[in-house]
This record gives C-alpha cells, structure tokens and sequence, in this order.
C-alpha cells in the first residue's frame, strides 16, 4: 500500500457566526516557521471587512445588551473549548512560531488562563470603573462604564495565540463585538480560535476573523465609519501614522501599535478592558 | 412601434378597444394572453440581478434611484409631524451633501395629503396619496371615489389606488375595469397608479392579466404591492409588468409606468431593478416619469452608498438620517 497523502486543509474567514470564502476567491498559503507548507487560508478582501462589521454591527445590541454575568458564562465557556482543543493549539503554535513542545505548552495555558482572567471582569469591570459621584443637591449621581461598539483588532503578527487572546478578550469581555485581523503569517492559531467560538455560545458576529494581508484590509477596517474603535497591534509599522490619520476622520478610538510586541507572558492589567468602555454619567433625583 | 391603422374612438386600437366592449370580451382578452413561462423569467430575473455596475455607473444609477424614490409613510401611526419631517427628507435627502438629488414624490394617506402638499410647496416633488380603501380595496364604489377626491382635493398630484383583489380572482374583471376608470375620472389631472397586490394574486399569468386590464382601464402607473403583504415586489414580478407595459408601448405607442413597492430596502436591490428596467422596458423608462421605488428605508441606504462611493470609504448609519 502506497504511504497515506496528508490533507491539506483551505480554511475559511469566520463572519457572522459562519465559515464563508473570501468574497474575492483568494486564498494564500500558510507555512511554518521554517517555510513548509501547513495549510490554505482565506484572504479577505475589503468586502469581506464590509460583511465582517455589518455582522458584528447587528450582534452588537445582543451582545451589549446582554447581562454582565450571561458575557462572563458564555466567555468562560468559550475557556472550556479552549482547554478541550489544547493538543491541537499546542501542534499548530509549535509549527507556526518554530518554539519548543514545553515552551508551547506554557504559552498555550497561559492563553488559556488569560481568556478566564478577562471572562471574570465581565461582572466586576463597572464595579472598579463606575462610581458613585458625591454631589451638591438632591441627586444621586452615577458613573456606569458602557462598551464602544464595534471594534476593529489588528492581531499582533508575532504572538499568534497568546497576543491574540491577550487582545480580543478585553473587547469581547466589555461588551463589545469585533473584528479580528489574524496574524499574516501565522493564522492558524486565529482560525482554530474562530472553530472554538463558533462551537461555544458566543452568539454570532460577536467575533469575526478575518485571515489574509494586513495592508491590504487595515485601511478599509481602520476608515469605515460604523467602527468605533481600533486595535493598531498588528499592523504594518509603514502604514501606522496614515491610519491614524483615517481613525482620526471618523473620530474612533484608537490603541495605538506599541513600538516592538510586548512580553505577553507579563500578568496582564485592565488597561485594555478600559480602552473599550466608555463612562456613561446619570444624574437621578433623591426619592422624595 | 406598431402604427395602427384602424383606431377607436377611445384612441386604441381597434382589437384592445374590442377587448373592452363587455365582460366576455374583456375575459376573452385577458385569458387569451400569452402564458409567462414561470422557469424562464425567474431564471432571466435572476441572471440579469448577477450584472455588476460599478465606479462611475453605480454613482449614476445611485442618483438615479434616489431621483425614482417615492418616500412613503403609510402607518396607522402617522402624525403631521412624522409626513413633514419625510417631505424635508425628501426635498434635501443627504443635507451635508446639497447636490444629492430630491425623491420623486411622497406617498401618504388621504387625510395627511394636505400637509405633504404644504410641506412640499414649489419644490416639485409630487405628493401621491393612496386611496380606495388603501390596503384592502374592500369597500363600495361610492366611498372608494369619496377617498379619491378627498386626496385630489386636498392637492395630491398623483393617486395610488388599490384594486379589489377578490373580484379579480372571483372573475369580475369588467367591475375592476369600470372601478379603475371612474376612479381615473375622479382623479382628473392627478397621475393615477393602479395596485395589483401581486403577492396576493398567485400566479404570474394573474399579474400578466391584472397589469394588462389596469393599462386598458387608463392606469398611468401599475404598482406591486401595498406593502402590507409578504411578498411584496420581488424582481419576476416586476419583469411580467415591465414587459407589459413595453407591449402596451407597441401596441399603441403611449408610454405607462411601473412602481415596485416594499421589501426594497438596499442599493444592491434598487440597482438590480434599474438594470431590469433597462433591459426588459427600454432605456426610456430609466426615469422617474415611468419608474418610481415605493420604498421608506431604501433611501437612507442610498444616501450611505452615495457617501461611500464619494468619500472612498464605508460609511455608517450614525452619518445619516436613517429612518
């Protein structure tokens, strides 16, 4: 008997809670730290960034409106399919980033620990951010933080799990829904990502990923008007200052892209969890 | 175009003005028509939707579709309030970019005709007002004609009437005939479009027949649907009374219009009409004269693909006046 061929998996983007083909009909291929072939992926064009934020647009009310508690169960239950495909995360992180079977293994639980970290800010974030104001008169007065919107994430290119978790929870365990730009070069982490949330109960368009060309998509995501915050993690260093520049036209919130990728391995703080909420401020009169 | 040589009094020729002597005739014209093979529209509906228009074209039919809409409002819950702010809607649709086009018309009840009227003074932008009993049709003919010139008197440039569906699939198709007419006489200057309620007559060769008996009973416009039933204007539909109107053109040489009225809510849709308008009527009819949308959200999409095509990036609900 002839050796067994391996099959060569054509991933596809995640939008809207399903798997659809780049509108374009491209696909690129993905390799290993040492340029062998492990895969097909999607590359998205600007139609797909257009269907990916209409999609996230429409889950947004859902998932805003959802109570802080429903987002910590469904974000922790998403934790729970994170641990069930560990082998493969392990495999695939090993193959992409060209790191040793232990230090994967290391890095894949802490990305594991990082996403139940944030699912259990989702019912305590207003606790530590709102406020009780003291005021001069009859009122009660009350700070409230509320989520963005929809939000455009540039996953970092170097860490493509770790920096993935490390940048999508804090969106999602807000409140708000995403769009997610997978690392170019190694997107596989992002996709088995994309199969975890689809199987878990984070409603559809929630999360959506896209794969394919960073460059490409970044000045469509970071200029459409109906995104109200971005990510710029993942971005190409040339085109940072121009799509601040075009965030800057349609008045977004912008993290902006830190000089070199940070040691996500550090304990991580609610930074990011506040870049995405905004202080919603009322005013109540005393009960006579 | 047909020229031909025996006309009638009626100005028609003499096999369509025969048509109309009485009921049997008029039965034995409408059920003589050609039958619309059902496979073979929807399949040319669905081929011609596939045509891509881009860039310049897009901008174009963009303009075009928002210079063809008819704003409507036809809510138990509507207030003056609500009818003024939609006829300042249509006068300036996108008010950061003033060389946007105004809509064709506003479409309201009777009774909130006279503030459209007064809202859209010297603008000319129509105002059509439904009447006969709008959506239903069922009343007697008295009160049917008491609906019309309540809107005619209150200023309604054109009437969107709505026939008895009932006695179109019961047969009486003479009473719908006489029932159109006298409501076209009742209607005097105003443009009268005629509402066949496709989605509730069953069959393409039913639409066929309704289109042909609104054209011969002098309806200016033939329009879906009210927009009260599911499905309302769908494209198939459409091609059957496009093609009528465009074999009414050749058979007399008078030029009729169509009005595809509810469930067209995005650009992608109004431009996949506009192409079938083009291709099945003639190129004639791309105007606003002979094509109209009856649509209320359709033109905030409109608005948005506009700025998207002229600011060069996707642009939001949050930047217009959505409705």
């Amino acid at each position: 008997m002839s050796e067994r061929i391996d099959i060569a998996k054509t991933y596809k983007l995640y939008v809207g809670g399903a798997f659809p083909r780049s509108e374009s009909g491209r696909s690129y291929q993905v390799t290993d730290s040492r340029g062998k072939f492990l895969a097909n992926a999607a590359q998205a064009s600007r139609k797909d960034v257009r269907d990916a934020v209409a999609a996230a647009r429409k889950a947004f009310p859902g998932w805003s409106g959802a109570t802080a508690y429903n987002r910590g169960q469904v974000l922790y239950r998403v934790a729970e399919m994170l641990q069930g495909r560990r082998e493969q995360f392990l495999n695939e992180l090993a193959a992409s980033e060209g790191v040793p079977v232990k230090r994967a293994q290391s890095i894949v639980d802490t990305a594991i620990d990082r996403w139940v970290w944030y699912a259990g800010w989702t019912d305590k974030v207003a606790t530590v951010l709102g406020a009780a104001n003291p005021v001069a008169g009859p009122y009660f007065c009350f700070t409230v933080p509320e989520p963005t919107g929809v939000v455009g994430v540039f996953a970092p290119q170097q860490s493509s799990l770790l920096g993935l978790v490390s940048v999508l929870a804090p969106v999602l365990a807000g409140g708000n829904t995403a769009v997610l730009i997978a690392s170019q070069d190694r997107p596989l982490p992002a996709i088995t990502l994309s199969e975890v949330l689809a199987t878990s109960d984070l409603p559809g368009g929630v999360a959506n990923v896209l794969t394919g060309r960073t460059g490409e998509l970044a000045p469509w995501l970071v200029s459409h008007a109906d995104v109200n915050a971005v990510d710029l993690c993942g971005t190409p260093e040339s085109q940072r200052a121009e799509l601040e520049r075009s965030a800057a036209n349609t008045v977004k919130r912008v993290v902006p892209a830190p000089a070199h990728e940070p040691d996500w391995m550090a304990a991580p703080d609610i930074r990011r969890l506040r870049g995405y909420l905004e202080p919603k401020t009322v005013w109540h009169p005393m009960g006579v | 175009m047909a020229t031909p040589t025996t006309r009638s009094a009626s100005g028609l020729p003499a096999e369509l003005a025969e048509a109309t002597r009485d009921d049997t005739a008029l039965r034995r014209f409408l059920h003589g028509l050609p039958g619309v093979d059902q496979v073979g529209v929807e399949q040319r509906a669905a081929g011609l939707a596939t045509r891509s228009i881009k860039k310049a074209s897009k901008l174009w039919a963009i303009d075009t579709a928002i210079g063809m809409v008819d704003l409507t409002t036809l809510e138990g819950a509507d207030t003056e309030g609500r009818v003024r702010s939609l006829c300042a809607k249509a006068r300036r649709p996108d008010p950061d970019r003033p060389e946007t086009p105004p809509a064709a018309a506003v479409c309201v009840y009777p009774d909130l005709a006279e503030c459209a009227v007064k809202a859209l003074d010297g603008t000319g932008i129509g105002v059509a007002s439904v009447a006969t009993v709008f959506p239903s049709g069922r009343s007697s003919r008295a009160v049917k004609l008491a609906d019309t010139e309540l809107a005619v008197r209150a200023g309604a440039s054109e009437v969107d009437m709505v026939i008895d569906r009932g006695a179109f699939l019961s047969g009486r198709y003479m009473q719908i005939f006489e029932e159109i007419q006298s409501i076209k006489e009742a209607a005097g200057s105003a443009h009268l479009k005629v509402i066949l309620e496709t989605g509730e007559l069953a069959t393409y060769d039913n639409v066929r027949r309704a289109s042909w008996l609104a054209l011969l009973a002098g309806g200016d416009f033939i329009k879906t649907s009210t927009g009260k039933v599911s499905p309302a204007a769908t494209l198939p539909v459409t091609h059957v009374m496009l093609q009528a109107v465009h074999d009414w053109y050749v058979a007399t040489g008078e030029l009729r219009g169509v009005k595809p009225a509810g469930g067209i809510r995005t650009t992608k849709d109004a431009i996949r009409y506009l192409v079938a308008v083009r291709e099945v009527a003639g190129p004639e009819w791309l105007s606003s004269r002979l094509f109209r949308f009856g649509a209320s959200s359709l033109l905030g999409d409109l608005v948005l693909q506009r700025r998207t095509q002229l600011d060069g990036h996707y642009s939001a609900p949050d930047y217009v006046a959505v409705d």
